[in-house]
């Protein structure tokens, strides 16, 4: 069952009973989910998990650790706060750690669903076994997966803070493979009904039997479709990039380069957790309410975000970006949101003499992390577009291709979706169209 | 514990559960870390929980929790059932378990000095004066450095009756300088990059690596990377470093031969594997030197595969995978090794706590030394490069194109190791690859490394695998595929 504010109350007033460092914070939380998991055409795995936990974080004569526990009985609590003392009490000071922030303002984001929570393994397997069907149709493979749960995450201090959030998540994923193709979908949200697993299976399916018999194409520039989840899988690679922290210990590219129209005149980032399309908490690792903050605008890098100990050592305002502390990251952006256009992927193939349409991409590592290089592999639905048309599917490439580069080479936007990949978390982002696309090798399949 | 393990096991079975296994696994852990002279993560963390699997209905389910109460552990046990039911909606076989004996053992893997017992102080003075040195070097920007213990204690109880107790400890350490300059950020990390090296001991591992004495060095290579030439790109000759041919292991062996991708369970994230059933005891996987085993035996080292029994209750095994460059081998489970015939799992199943199922894991998938001094092997290289360090690793859904990348490389001209070259990269399709080894260096260069992060399954389940591996050459291959021209 999921935590409740007032059960994280009780917790947290046991946690100032037995903390006695100078300022105290706790973060308790608890999930419950669930995962049906295909492949074969059989579902071959299908799990459930209820668990909980408590970290307490203690601040010391200017010392800081953190403890953590996933038993809440009353002895492990007592326990957990003298560890996270103890450790405190062992390391040098923090020049200049702030005192933790005093009570908070939080707007209101409804992203709980009790029909996502209660969701049961039989309406799961009753799905599974229809998109099966819609496999075996078309003697394709089916594997995937079918998840929902609910999460509960409060956070207290010594100081008066409190900030509850409660949040349901429901994921369909689906990979369709014929005998030398594949295609893949994949959607989440916080309200199960609002997936569509049928339209995905049939759109993995789709691709699935149109890149059947894929082609080999030389390694080279091209123009390439990236539809939304491939997109979003490279942009996860740059999210670090805007903590401040990181900007002035220069281990990120954008060191040198705020203020700088780094990237396309068509390209605005925003993070922003109360657009309707996003998830999460409203507020940070520390509890101060995240804001919302333009780090892009028309290809300018206009802002970085920051904690609040980071915005005190370089004279910034906190923007609610913090994760919780101790971290060697600073802050971070999570809810990234990219501004698109009115194009369709559609329209981008319509108007596309030689290029390529992306599904998703695979294995993404940084080559080269201030010219910002990726390298990864396409993966379940690449295909070749000649005069406006999709030809025929074609066998994996790998690319190595700088973000920064690409970014600077968007030709059309389409309108920004809630967006799901494998490689980073979730955004609300495009389909994007992009010229002179590196792809440096490609595979047998 | 045992009494809500057997509690469980014994609703389970009386729910309709025709085999059930059930782990309680308690891990703490703890991790240090400094950053430019501060103390920048010192945090513990405990867990206890427990996580059975059931078959019901000729289905699987699995159902976990931390609640260990008797109340929660019957609700957790029927939940387990209920769901294996569930699964049998859509079942196109019943599951079939390849035969295991019943086991009752304990195990606990060697640990001459607990991490644990380390005063933390202790710990996190040596991490600083680390980043001092590796401040000291000029043009030094930023110092990291980490250590990393693990606890691992777990109860595993089966309806065979089998009862295995086992408990593991972890050690990690390692830093990284990195130096801004020029508009590029260049890196140089020691003993290992992502964390340093990691294996199933106790702080005796940290003592060993002199982490101190080597901090010097590593940050003038990390500067000095900026003054250097570009790796070319072309065809060259190739050595590779023990740690980076621990990776091309993992990545290009270690994960093809992971049963459960080849039959397709993993088709929707991991990927699947072009060993297919039918390369078994046919396909050249690499040159007649190229010998591999999986070995999760005591034997074989402190690993972090290493251990006695799987999470299957499967005793630890040295499987052959490749022999005189035949691929004669794959990491299996009960029910895959089943699925092709085999009579008995390699023993390879693997959880990450609690919570996870387990899942076909790497154990110790080890290149086996061979005979050649490095000395020797770089005067008997006329032009090649020497790489070192891995910096980025990527390969294809289905393990045959890779790329990596390396922290640094030297030329070799002539049989000598020459100038200093930075964003060294190399590329190839990995039986070719394989194949192109001519040359390994002798168990005096093998190091039993740690990959401490190997992520596998939904939900995701991170993993510490073990890779034994000493310098090797590579001929002709594509070097300086990375960056575009």
């Amino acid at each position: 069952m999921n935590l409740s504010r007032q059960r994280a109350e009780e917790i947290f007033s046991k946690v100032l009973k037995y903390s006695t460092a100078d300022e105290t914070e706790a973060i308790i939380s608890s999930t419950s989910y669930s995962l049906t998991r295909f492949a074969n055409n059989t579902i071959h795995q299908n799990v459930a998990e209820e668990s909980g936990s408590l970290s307490v974080r203690a601040v010391v004569d200017g010392r800081m650790a953190r403890a953590s526990t996933n038993k809440l009985d009353e002895p492990s609590i007592r326990q957990t706060c003298e560890g996270a003392l103890m450790l405190a009490r062992l390391q040098p000071p923090i020049p200049d750690l702030l005192p933790m922030p005093g009570p908070q303002m939080y707007r209101a984001v409804a992203r709980s669903y009790s029909e996502t929570a209660g969701l049961t393994p039989q309406t799961r397997a009753e799905t599974v076994a229809q998109v099966v069907a819609r496999a075996e149709k078309d003697h394709l493979i089916a594997a995937g997966v079918f998840a929902s749960g609910a999460s509960a995450y409060a956070l207290f201090n010594s100081r008066g803070l409190g900030a509850f959030h409660e949040e349901t998540l429901s994921e369909f994923s689906v990979t369709m493979l014929g005998e030398s193709s594949s295609g893949w979908a994949k959607e989440t949200s916080p309200y199960w009904a609002e997936l569509e697993p049928l339209e995905l299976a049939e759109t993995a399916a789709r691709k699935a039997l149109e890149s059947r018999e894929p082609q080999e194409i030389a390694p080279g520039r091209y123009t390439v479709i990236l539809e939304p989840s491939a997109l979003l899988d490279l942009l996860g690679f740059l999210v670090l990039d805007f903590s401040g922290l990181a900007v002035h210990e220069q281990r990120s590219c954008l060191t040198g380069r705020v203020g700088q129209k780094v990237f396309g005149e068509n390209v605005s980032l925003r993070d922003d957790v109360y657009h309707p399309l996003q998830t999460g908490a409203p507020f940070d690792g520390e509890g101060v309410p995240r804001q919302r903050m333009p780090i892009v605008e028309k290809g300018e890098v206009k802002n970085l975000v920051y904690a609040r100990q980071t915005a005190k050592r370089l004279g910034a305002q906190p923007s609610g970006h913090g994760l919780p502390l101790p971290n060697d990251i600073g802050e971070a952006p999570v809810n990234i949101v990219m501004e698109g256009d009115h194009s369709s992927v559609d329209e981008m193939v319509r108007s596309t003499e030689r290029g390529l349409l992306v599904t998703r991409f695979w294995y993404i590592r940084e080559v080269d992390p201030y010219q910002k290089i990726l390298t990864g592999m396409t993966r379940d639905g690449t295909f070749w577009i000649e005069d406006g048309q999709i030809r025929h599917g074609v066998k994996n490439l790998r690319f190595n291709q700088s973000l920064i580069s690409m970014l600077g080479q968007v030709e059309a936007l389409s309108v920004p979706q809630r967006t799901a990949g494998e490689e980073s978390f979730e955004m609300v982002v495009p389909a994007v169209k992009v010229r002179e696309f590196n792809f440096s090798s490609a595979t047998k399949y | 514990m045992k009494n809500f393990a057997k509690q469980a096991l014994d609703t389970a079975v009386t729910r309709g559960a025709t085999y059930a296994d059930v782990r309680v696994v308690g891990i703490r852990d703890r991790f240090l870390s400094t950053k430019n002279g501060e103390a920048a993560q010192v945090r513990e963390s405990d867990s206890l929980g427990l996580g059975i699997r059931a078959i019901a209905d000729g289905a699987w389910g699995f159902a976990a929790t931390d609640e260990l109460t008797h109340a929660s552990i019957d609700r957790t046990a029927a939940r387990a059932v209920e769901i294996a039911r569930a699964s049998a909606l859509a079942k196109k076989h019943d599951v079939q378990l390849a035969p295991e004996n019943k086991i009752v053992d304990h195990w606990e893997a060697p640990c001459r000095i607990d991490p644990f017992a380390v005063p933390v102080s202790t710990c996190l003075d040596l991490l600083l004066k680390v980043d001092a040195a590796l401040r000291r070097v000029q043009g030094v920007t930023l110092a990291e450095a980490s250590m990393d213990f693990r606890r691992v204690e777990q109860l595993f109880l089966s309806s065979l009756g089998s009862e295995i107790y086992q408990v593991k400890t972890q050690t990690g350490a390692g830093y990284v300088g990195t130096s801004f300059a020029d508009n590029e950020i260049q890196r140089r990390s020691y003993p290992n990059s992502f964390g340093g090296q990691y294996q199933t001991r106790g702080y005796e591992v940290v003592e060993e690596l002199d982490l101190l004495g080597n901090a010097p060095r590593v940050a003038e290579e990390a500067v000095a990377l900026h003054k250097c030439e570009q790796c070319p790109a072309g065809v060259r000759d190739i050595i590779l470093d023990s740690s980076q041919v621990g990776l091309q292991i993992h990545e290009s062996i270690g994960h093809p031969i992971e049963l459960d991708r080849v039959l397709g369970t993993e088709a929707n994230f991991a990927g699947m594997s072009f060993l297919t059933v039918e390369k078994l005891g046919n396909l050249k996987y690499g040159s007649d030197i190229v010998n591999v085993v999986a070995d999760a035996t005591p034997a074989h080292g402190p690993g972090l595969g290493t251990f006695a029994y799987d999470d299957e209750g499967v005793p630890g095994q040295c499987t052959p995978i490749i022999k005189d460059g035949l691929f004669v081998g794959y990491l299996s489970s009960r029910e895959t090794a089943g699925a092709i015939g085999q009579t008995r799992s390699s023993g390879a199943m693997r959880a990450e706590n609690w919570n996870r199922i387990p899942l076909i894991r790497m154990t110790n998938v080890s290149l086996l030394p061979g005979t050649w001094k490095l000395e020797d092997l770089i005067a008997d290289t006329a032009d090649g490069i020497y790489m070192e360090t891995n910096r980025s690793w990527s390969i294809d859904d289905r393990r045959y194109n890779f790329q990596f990348g390396t922290e640094i490389g030297w030329e070799i001209k002539g049989g000598k190791k020459a100038r200093m070259l930075k964003n060294p990269s190399y590329g190839g399709i990995t039986t070719d690859f394989w194949n192109s080894c001519d040359a390994i260096c002798s168990r005096d260069y093998w190091t039993l490394w740690g990959t401490p992060n190997c992520g596998k399954g939904q939900p995701m389940q991170t993993m510490g695998t073990g890779h034994g591996a000493a310098p090797a050459r590579f001929r002709r291959v594509q070097v300086g595929v990375a960056y575009p021209g």
